[in-house]
């Protein structure tokens, strides 16, 4: 509860930074505060608390509060020059801070009206950062796209919550759950655990729910991008998978099967339309439809580990991503376009930022000692422990098409001939943020258990 | 600590290698490579003549899958490791003063033996599997940055398709671990206990997920596509280490954990696999016998060398497995040798096309004395290294079946054949115009290949040096404990 309250309070400061104008020291300040929240968070683990019924302050609530509250520390540091330098700073953190705010509730919530509301804070801001390059085209479609798709999810989402209520005359989850494990399910019921799967399988970009993603993620400033695939993506399974472990892993048979194909689906479409793309951008937004059919992976096989895999799983994806996002950035602003061609060559003139590179393709590609390999690891073993062995053979499958595309990247920096020798420019806070992201990419690769212990 | 100390010591200087002043660079890696094999040597000699594992280190290391940093060394994986470290060095040392990017070639050679011997010496399923990926990463970009021409599509072709085989074999693992008695372990004891419990349905079909995987790094047939184009588009050093001693992994997996954790999978299979190593032998033989490209010609003899391994291994008697023991010495010496030579010719006249040579033994006696010796090891001739090897396979094979030995006997002519040709249209007759300037060994080319040349007649005149060290692994193995 303390942490939402920080986040809010940092917000409204935010905002008010702009009338008062202090916007120079409102940077470090927004940094203190995600590590006063973070603070705050971790004092809470081992120590659950319940607020009201509504919100529910358990162990998996305050592990995933401080993977999204790390992530978004190393957000902010990778975003801060692009919103101080060409936006107005002040109402795009405020959103952020906000739309943080709807992540914390997402992954504690114990209501599903809190469920609703989390979704609903977390995706208004992201709308508007969507469509926040103005003058824009591509960022103003993806802004509206998303708002329109994003509207047409929380459409079922709201029905799927209704039905249940129906069913079961409350929305409080414990009470849900027992409803459903006592009484033989009805139909009513199963429809609306279906329209909630649809509805998360929405924001969590599943195939065949997936369609927005790739235009949103193109169109979107890239920070903004690198948000979505980041903390939303990380807020989304672990709301998805609060909500059906704690709900309806009791009549986990009746769904499972749907979402199996679901995922055998989404990481074929993921990952073979990710093969052809030309735009990096692009291509991070389909690997990123593909992660999301190996995270949903430990979602169809669910179990006691199944937690920790989503939870080490979407920490790893996440922190590897904003190491390619961050380079994509300072590349494409380098060379003016987003092609993978942008990188030929680029191996002379920056060895290390193609070092880092290397490393983030092969965290994603799952190549060990990365952490990606062992999170793709990790969540092949609670398949298999759940007796989902064929799924894991159709996974790995996918993960070789996915280490084709990968690979295009790590070809075109160092086999391709260099274009010009112009060593490009890094700015401090990048390199930082590059440097923890490849750091921890290894680390948490040779030494997972530092991660697994927790949940 | 010994086995430890001998992975820090080739990480240590593969990670140093990469900021040592570049005129030193080469002497930094030479040194250091071969302070490595001094110390494996040493570690060889003292090496006690028993079945159990010798220097066994056991850390915790993803303590709550139980997963442990375990290594150790018995007599089987002492001489891969020993293969390994005396091949680095020859072949760092081999490398031209022309190579672009001289340091980080030098690190990447380091760093994958720091993997290679970590396959070799890991008793634990996770970290084997670790080793084996880690291994592919450094050989990737050896042959991406200092390639052939065509090298990016078969880079590619050949990352995807050792690791389609790695990853079948980590679902085997996974399956494996999860039927582990107990508090779950990678350890390998735990696993050997987990595949025999199996059903023999069960261990048939994990038998070919791991088949996939070794067989394709060896490679068997019908699985070795990748590796012809692979061979000959790699510099000559990425080549040597790939032939000389990556393909020993994929044997040493069969040795060390596939045929012990599913000895009902093999049973079953033995006949199938059998065969298709047996064809390899001749396959690969044949169409070696019809290539132009020296490198060509060399993979394919390759194949049908390791088809021999294979099938003494397959046939899973003590002739069979000692023999393919001495034989992987052998050919991970043979073959370095015979890649360089290749590597010379090409260096000397622009081209390895057997048409264009010739009469290079008037030019360079040294050359053509040297090349004759390595070229008749691989042929097998009695006093050489092939001989031991290829003799205990072939009585292995021929124990197993009559048929399959007399198949796979005709090794000994097809390679022959092949290899004479090779020797004998490039080294006899007349000159041709790329070859009327050719000189001869230079003093560095002399120190790769003489140690070469010596270990081809070691091993022929005293195999027992090699194999005494092997034996009790082997039977210890056969007995099924």
């Amino acid at each position: 509860m303390n942490t939402l309250i920080i986040l809010s309070l940092l917000g409204v400061i935010t905002l008010f930074a702009e009338i008062f104008r202090f916007r120079k020291g409102l940077f470090p300040l927004i940094l203190i505060g995600l590590a006063a929240a973070f603070a705050v968070t971790v004092m809470d683990y081992n120590n659950p608390q319940v607020y009201y019924g509504m919100m529910n302050f358990d162990n998996y609530a305050v592990i995933f509060s401080c993977a999204i509250l790390v992530i978004a520390f190393l957000w902010f540091m990778m975003a801060k020059n692009y919103f101080l330098q060409e936006t107005s700073v002040t109402d795009h953190f405020a959103l952020i801070l906000f739309s943080l705010v709807g992540a914390i509730v997402m992954v504690s919530f114990n209501n599903l009206t809190m469920l609703f509301l989390g979704i609903e804070i977390l995706s208004v801001s992201v709308y508007v950062l969507a469509a926040s390059d103005k003058s824009n085209v591509m960022s103003n479609e993806s802004g509206f796209k998303y708002f329109l798709m994003g509207s047409f999810a929380t459409g079922f989402l709201l029905f799927g919550i209704t039905l249940i209520y129906g069913v079961t005359g409350s929305f409080d989850l414990t009470t849900i759950q027992q409803h459903l494990s006592t009484s033989n399910e009805t139909g009513l019921a199963l429809a609306g655990v279906l329209l909630l799967l649809v509805g998360l399988s929405f924001k969590s970009s599943l195939a065949p729910f997936h369609f927005w993603a790739p235009d949103v993620y193109e169109g979107a400033p890239t920070t903004v991008t690198t948000y979505m695939a980041t903390v939303v993506k990380t807020a989304a399974f672990a709301a998805f998978f609060r909500l059906f472990s704690n709900c309806f892993a009791g009549i986990a048979g009746h769904w499972t099967g749907v979402l199996w194909w679901m995922v055998v689906l989404t990481l074929f479409v993921g990952n073979i339309s990710a093969v052809r793309q030309k735009s990096l951008k692009r291509m991070l937004a389909y690997s990123s439809v593909a992660h999301a059919g190996y995270i949903a992976i430990a979602i169809v096989s669910i179990g006691a580990a199944s937690a920790s895999a989503i939870f080490y799983y979407t920490f790893t994806y996440s922190i590897s991503s904003i190491s390619a996002f961050t380079i994509l950035f300072i590349v494409s602003r380098h060379k003016g376009n987003k092609d993978i061609s942008a990188f030929e060559g680029m191996s002379k003139a920056n060895p290390l930022l193609s070092f880092a590179m290397t490393v983030a393709m092969l965290s994603l590609a799952g190549i060990p000692p990365t952490a990606g390999f062992f999170a793709k690891y990790y969540v092949f073993l609670t398949a298999i422990h759940n007796g989902n062995t064929l799924l894991v053979l159709i996974a790995v499958i996918a993960a070789l098409i996915g280490v084709y595309y990968y690979f295009r990247v790590i070809i075109a920096m160092y086999f391709k001939p260099e274009q010009q020798l112009v060593p490009i420019k890094v700015g401090a806070m990048h390199r930082i943020v590059l440097i923890i992201t490849t750091i921890l990419t290894i680390f948490l690769g040779l030494f997972p258990d530092l991660l697994l212990g927790w949940l | 600590m010994p086995t430890i100390t001998l992975l820090i010591l080739t990480f240590a200087t593969a990670v140093i290698g990469l900021f040592i002043p570049i005129r030193y660079g080469n002497r930094f890696a030479f040194i250091s490579s071969i302070a490595v094999f001094l110390y494996s040597l040493y570690l060889f000699i003292t090496f006690p003549i028993s079945a159990d594992y010798q220097n066994v280190v056991d850390y915790p290391w993803i303590q709550s899958l139980g997963i442990h940093f375990k290594v150790g060394m018995d007599g089987i994986s002492i001489l891969m490791v020993m293969l390994t470290t005396f091949l680095t060095p020859l072949i760092i040392f081999s490398v031209r003063k022309s190579e672009p990017r001289p340091r980080a070639f030098y690190s990447l050679l380091l760093f994958m033996e720091m993997a290679l011997i970590g396959v070799f010496v890991s008793m634990d399923g996770f970290l084997f599997y670790i080793f084996w990926e880690i291994a592919l990463i450094p050989i990737y970009f050896i042959c991406l940055l200092w390639g052939g021409k065509d090298r990016v599509r078969i880079t590619l072709k050949f990352f995807i398709y050792t690791l389609t085989g790695s990853l079948f074999m980590l679902v085997g693992l996974i399956y494996l671990y999860l039927h582990t008695p107990g508090q779950h372990s990678f350890d390998i004891q735990s696993l050997y206990a987990a595949g025999r419990s199996l059903s023999a349905h069960a261990q048939c079909i994990l038998f070919w997920f791991f088949f996939l995987a070794f067989g394709i790094k060896m490679p068997i047939f019908p699985l070795h596509t990748w590796q012809p184009d692979t061979y000959t588009d790699a510099p000559a050093q990425g080549t040597m280490m790939l032939s000389g001693i990556m393909l020993k992994m994929g044997i040493y997996g069969l040795i060390r954990w596939m045929i012990p954790m599913l000895p009902l999978g093999l049973a079953q299979n033995s006949e199938y696999v059998m065969w298709l190593a047996v064809a390899g032998v001749i396959y690969a033989g044949i169409i070696a016998f019809t290539q132009r490209d020296m490198k060509r010609l060399l993979a394919y003899s390759s194949i049908s060398h390791v088809g021999l391994i294979a099938a003494g291994i397959f046939a899973f008697n003590q002739q069979g497995l000692q023999g393919g023991i001495i034989q992987m010495l052998s050919h991970g010496i043979n073959v370095v040798g015979l890649f360089f030579v290749a590597d010379i010719i090409q260096s000397r006249t622009g081209t390895r096309d057997l048409i264009a040579l010739g009469g290079i033994r008037s030019k360079a006696p040294y050359l053509a004395t040297v090349f004759a010796i390595i070229m008749l090891g691989a042929v097998a001739l009695p006093l050489t290294d092939g001989f031991p090897g290829e003799f205990l396979l072939i009585s292995g094979v021929f124990k197993y079946e009559t048929t399959a030995g007399a198949v796979a006997g005709l090794t000994i002519i097809i390679g022959a054949v092949y290899m004479l040709r090779m020797y004998q249209r490039s080294m006899l007759g007349e000159t041709s115009p790329s070859t009327d300037n050719f000189t001869d060994l230079t003093a560095a080319e002399k120190a790769v290949l003489i140690p070469i040349v010596i270990m081809v007649i070691l091993i022929g005149i005293c195999p027992n040096l090699f194999l005494r060290v092997s034996e009790p692994a082997i039977m210890k193995l056969l007995s099924g404990i």
